[in-house]
């Protein structure tokens, strides 16, 4: 048995060449994790918008929402085989659980925190509880339905496929699927904090909230619907991370809420545009560093440097920018 | 806090210490990680040694002792390995380790163990370090990073003619070992080392991906477990890269076939886990585990159950030569040490470091998407400098 | 009157505690009376000198009396002894000075590094010549000296730029920092091999203890040589912890710790008040990192292997936990905190669910007449030994709701509550 000869195209090439040649594949790839990342990163800024807490248990609600879409695929394959559909499902459904169980962690963990201290610490703390928590609670519930706690998502030919781009490049079809729900989920949260009442009212609660309940705002619901639309994008976040990168589980919500979360502040934490650029930024660093770092440094600096990459990069344009990329120098909020 | 209410503390500790048990019980632990990220590798462990103890609890009970299974959470840190280790020398019913999972935690963990002469058989530890050192207690069922990376390669080099060789590592003490050791041979063969690279990467291999797209290899070796090697070859197959996969006893695994799904096809990996179809008792093995947990059995279970059954067949001698008595601890590694068990990876005795006199190490190709695969060759090989 | 009444109970208890302690040095249950008493002491309103006396009479005394029948003893005291020294530090960034740092065990892990690479082999492949390791008596101590002045340096040359940041931003820059120690520790095998990468550093020296072992012999305490170095470790963390503890208590009472409260409290006004802001938080910055520093040199020895594994953003997370649940700024607090927290860890819920599984081996057969279940048929699943961290997660939520401002809320925090009301 040996191998076959590779075909003139498989052939190596002088590396310059190649080099350029993958330069459009690695700003697609770039531009997708950017775009979970945003996602995510949006929940942790309008968290932070609302009520100055860092959010740990938002990278559960991203896990969650992965998992929920996980178990559409696996009940509504064999019911509704029509892929496009079974993927809108999956979208909605793990939005929607993340986004109920984002709400489910601000009722009952982070409110009662609120009536009795002022210390923003604690509801960190608890936050990193309530993460513990899930974690292993959501290992308990799937390991009792399914015995299993990996999970996947399933091939699906339809959203496989890939489509040529000009300059010789491929994406698959769920690549464009990915970008254009997360944009259009991006534009739809914009306008709706634009243009809303509601959104009005959280960013009213965001600018000051004692003002803001003396002019009749609800702060409480708009803190809960804060959570249910940070929720809901972390969840949706979670389930297109599932189907580009095709497996989950409980513990896979860690690495990217902290990357995000590092988006969030790269990009000005409490902004929701920053959010978005930051999350792009942070995504585009990631893959152009992870790709070409070993490349042009012949593998004596490898892939595995990229994350002292994105850091640094954070590091430097704070020092430079203290507010983020989109933060508004603000004043002393410390 | 009120002085008063340690009061009723302090009662309830001296009424619970009036209870304390007679019959003469026997504990074998298992020692490796049941939460976190890796907790579905470890629960592989805990299942496999859990089986086996059942199994033999009707012997032992025979002779009025009752053995159990002490299942313990060393969460994949060192120093939560280092404590259970304090915490299990310091319980004298507990005779044997079948542990640790990571290397990491194995090797300070196993200095605890030398002190108190408890007796550990590993069956994930593949680091050469761990018996390196001559310990007569610290023994493994599995094999050597140093041994199984050179067989990989000397099978893709000599009989895959693989040419530019692309090597990828987990960055763990384990997947980085058995990378560095098939490069090493890979390269002596003559073959083109094009990359080395480690990533600590769970999900997203794009950028490795994009990386091959310009090394153009025609094989690429993962030293690393199933969770990451099975998604990366998806990933791979999914951008359309030919390049020959292959793996070490991480991917021999029921679940490495699950997440790669059709992209397993043709994929290599080595083993030293005997295959089902080569093992009357592995078959038997595997049914039973499945009947038992419901779930397929990955080679991480086979180890345990192998490494359990070394220390219960230990067990059984001494506790028959001497009945009524518990077996003192240094006599349990010594018997360990002289055993010759015919396991189902094979026939297991330790020479004096602690490694298998002679392991067969077998090249496993997945020629349908399934699990297992079938066995291509079969490379008996001992440990290095034997 | 109280106070007296409190004094009295807490010697008389303390005594007894101590006393079944070492009647009974195996299990968890008669742990349970001495750490009542060491937390009473840590919060009663008792005598000073009381308090002092029962805590040294069970740490010096009773403690290592039950430790050399069981040696876990030792372990559980150095873990919560490195831990409150690590809490203390962390104490004085967060608790004290509001500076909110999230890669606190980048600083343990650098002095970990420190001892690990020139107390071993390691540091033969950047040096020429076959020094290594350096054995012998001076040469780890020195090097505890040495692993606190590189972590309070790169503390100061971390901190210079980053404490200009508002205290979000500061948080991310320490993660990054935090990830960035480990990051580099897993990967500077290659070019040039510093760390040895993924595969960890081993074995790694300690100090000689003749002296330690020949001093008890000499007293007519025999102990077995495998405890040697349990018993040192021991005493060696027991006596940092208590230069940390001395050295917070000072700083804490000194223009700094008013600094510190002041910045945290309002920097503004602080600022316009004169106090030169930076240099107090870098100040701070450098102390905790100095502590962990010690501790990490320390704990190198102590486990014989280093690995990146043991500084990773769980672990620093696990030290905010234990300043925040033992009450921010708070000594008592933190000491309390880590000790918990520690216990929990190792301890508690490990023999939690070890009785839970022996329950399920046991053939137990839960029969109400109703209801009858067979502990045997849990599935494996629900194996107890799973949801440590589950139990852990639940806790940390549950105590934050119920007592937010810690067991031991800060003394400044509480005097001013007082003086409202």
């Amino acid at each position: 048995m040996t191998l076959r000869p590779l075909r003139p195209a498989e052939r190596p090439r002088p590396l310059g060449e190649a080099l350029l040649q993958i330069l459009p594949g690695v700003i697609i790839e770039g531009l997708l994790l950017g775009c979970v990342y945003a996602m995510i990163a949006l929940g942790y800024s309008m968290v932070y918008g609302v009520l100055g807490l860092i959010n740990f248990a938002h990278s559960e609600v991203f896990m969650i929402g992965a998992i929920a879409g996980a178990e559409v695929f696996r009940y509504g394959q064999p019911a509704a085989p029509n892929t496009f559909v079974l993927l809108a499902a999956a979208i909605l459904v793990g939005g929607s659980v993340a986004g109920l169980v984002a709400v489910g962690i601000e009722r009952l963990a982070y409110r009662p925190l609120r009536r009795r201290t002022s210390n923003r610490l604690v509801p960190l703390i608890t936050a990193i509880g309530v993460s513990f928590f899930l974690q292993d609670l959501v290992r308990l519930i799937e390991g009792l339905w399914h015995n299993e706690f990996y999970l996947n998502y399933p091939s699906c030919t339809p959203i496989e496929h890939p489509v040529k781009l000009p300059l010789g490049t491929e994406v698959q079809v769920k690549a464009i699927i990915v970008i254009a729900v997360a944009m259009l989920m991006m534009i739809g949260l914009t306008l709706l904090v634009k243009r809303t009442r509601m959104g009005k009212a959280i960013r009213a609660v965001a600018h000051d909230a004692q003002t803001a309940s003396l002019m009749g705002v609800n702060p409480d619901q708009v803190i809960s619907r804060t959570f249910l639309l940070g929720g809901f994008l972390g969840g949706v976040a979670g389930v297109l991370f599932g189907i580009m990168f095709t497996q989950v589980n409980p513990f896979v919500g860690f690495v990217p809420g902290l990357k995000a979360f590092t988006a969030a502040v790269l990009g000005g934490i409490g902004s929701i545009p920053g959010a978005m650029v930051g999350g792009l930024v942070l995504g585009m660093i990631e893959t152009v560093g992870g790709t070409y770092l070993p490349l042009f440094t012949n593998g004596a600096v490898g892939s595995e440097y990229t994350d002292i990459l994105a850091f640094a990069v954070l590091v430097l344009l704070l020092l430079v920018r203290p507010q983020g990329l989109m933060g508004k120098a603000s004043s002393d909020r410390a | 806090m009120n002085v008063s209410k340690m009061l009723p503390l302090l009662a309830a500790g001296i009424v619970a210490l009036q209870f304390t048990s007679d019959a003469q019980t026997i504990k074998i632990a298992s020692a490796c990680p049941l939460s976190g990220a890796q907790a579905a590798l470890g629960e592989m462990v805990k299942l496999g040694a859990q089986l086996a103890v059942e199994e033999a609890q009707s012997a032992f009970a025979a002779h009025g002792i009752k053995l159990e299974l002490t299942p313990q959470d060393d969460q994949a840190s060192p120093d939560v390995g280092v404590a259970v280790a304090k915490r299990m020398v310091n319980d004298a019913e507990i005779l044997g380790v079948v542990g640790h999972f990571n290397s990491g935690v194995a090797i300070p963990a196993s200095e605890v163990y030398k002190d108190y002469d408890l007796c550990m058989v590993s069956p994930a530890n593949t680091n050469p370090k761990v018996t390196e050192r001559r310990y007569p207690n610290i023994n493994r069922v599995c094999g050597r990073d140093d041994v199984q990376g050179p067989v990989g390669a000397e099978f893709a080099v000599t009989e895959l003619k693989a040419k530019r060789v692309l090597v990828i590592n987990d960055k763990t003490a384990y997947g980085q070992g058995v990378a560095e050791a098939f490069k090493q041979k890979a390269a002596g063969l003559g073959a083109t080392v094009v990359g080395f690279v480690g990533t600590e990467e769970k999900a997203n291999f794009q950028s490795l991906i994009l990386q091959m797209k310009v090394h153009k290899p025609d094989f690429v070796y993962f030293g690393g477990i199933y969770d990451q090697g099975g998604l990366l070859l998806k990933q791979m197959r999914e951008k359309s890269i030919p390049a020959v996969f292959m793996g070490p006893d991480g991917m021999d695994s029921s679940e490495f076939v699950r997440i790669a799904q059709n992209a397993a096809l043709g994929a290599y990996y080595t083993t030293v886990a005997g295959p089902v179809d080569q093992y009357p008792a592995a078959a038997e093995f595997a049914k039973s585990f499945e009947a038992k947990f419901t779930k397929k059995p990955e080679s991480f279970a086979l180890y345990a159950y192998d490494s359990a059954n070394v220390l219960i067949a230990a067990l059984k001698e001494l506790t028959l030569q001497n009945p009524g008595q518990t077996p003192a601890r240094v006599d349990v590694c010594k018997a360990v040490r002289k055993i010759s068990f015919p396991g189902i990876t094979g026939l297991i005795e330790f020479n004096d470091k602690g490694d298998r006199k002679k392991a067969d190490y077998y090249i496993v190709q997945l020629k349908e998407s399934a699990y297992p695969g079938t066995t291509v060759k079969v490379i008996s090989a001992g440990p290095p400098g034997n | 009157m109280n106070e007296r009444r409190n004094s009295a109970i807490l010697l008389a208890a303390g005594v007894l505690s101590a006393a079944l302690l070492m009647l009974h040095p195996h299990g968890t249950l008669s742990l349970l009376p001495v750490l009542a008493v060491m937390a009473a002491c840590l919060t009663a309103k008792a005598s000073r000198w009381v308090q002092g006396v029962v805590l040294a009479g069970i740490l010096v005394v009773a403690v290592p009396m039950a430790g050399i029948q069981n040696s876990f003893l030792f372990e559980l005291g150095t873990q919560i002894g490195i831990y409150a020294a690590l809490a203390l530090g962390l104490n004085i960034v967060v608790g004290m000075a509001g500076l909110l740092d999230l890669g606190y065990a980048g600083f343990f892990g650098l002095g970990a590094y420190t001892w690990a690479i020139f107390g071993s082999p390691q540091a033969n492949e950047l040096l020429a010549g076959n020094h290594f390791p350096l054995a012998g008596w001076p040469y780890f101590y020195l090097f505890v000296v040495l692993a606190v002045m590189v972590a309070a340096l790169t503390g100061v040359l971390i901190g210079l730029p980053a404490l200009r940041l508002r205290g979000d931003y500061l948080a991310v820059v320490t993660l990054g920092l935090g990830q960035v120690v480990r990051l580099l520790a897993n990967n500077l095998d290659h070019p040039l091999n510093i760390t040895n990468g993924p595969q960890g550093i081993s074995p790694i020296e300690r100090p000689p203890i003749g002296w330690l072992t020949h001093g008890l012999d000499t007293l007519g305490i025999h102990v077995p040589p495998v405890l040697g170095y349990s018993i040192f470790f021991y005493f060696l963390v027991l006596a940092i912890a208590g230069a940390v503890v001395l050295i917070s208590t000072r700083l804490d009472r000194s223009r700094f710790g008013r600094a510190w409260v002041a910045i945290r409290e309002d920097e503004m006004a602080a600022q316009s008040v004169g106090i030169s802001v930076i240099k107090a938080k870098v100040l701070a910055f450098a102390t905790g990192a100095a502590f962990s520093g010690a501790m990490g040199a320390v704990f190198a020895a102590k486990q014989l292997f280093v690995s990146p594994d043991s500084f990773t953003f769980l672990q620093s997370i696990t030290i905010l936990v234990m300043v925040l649940l033992g009450g921010m700024g708070s000594i008592r607090g933190a000491i309390l905190g880590a000790a918990a927290v520690t216990l929990l860890n190792i301890e508690i819920l490990k023999n939690l669910s070890d009785s839970l599984n022996s329950l399920r081996q046991s053939g137990f057969v839960l029969d109400l007449g109703f209801l009858r279940y067979d502990f045997a048929s849990i599935p494996s699943q629900l194996e107890p030994a799973k949801y440590e961290r589950m139990i852990f997660g639940l806790i940390i939520v549950l105590m934050m709701i119920f007592r937010p401002s810690g067991l031991i809320p800060e003394q400044r925090h509480r005097l001013e509550l007082e003086g409202k009301e």
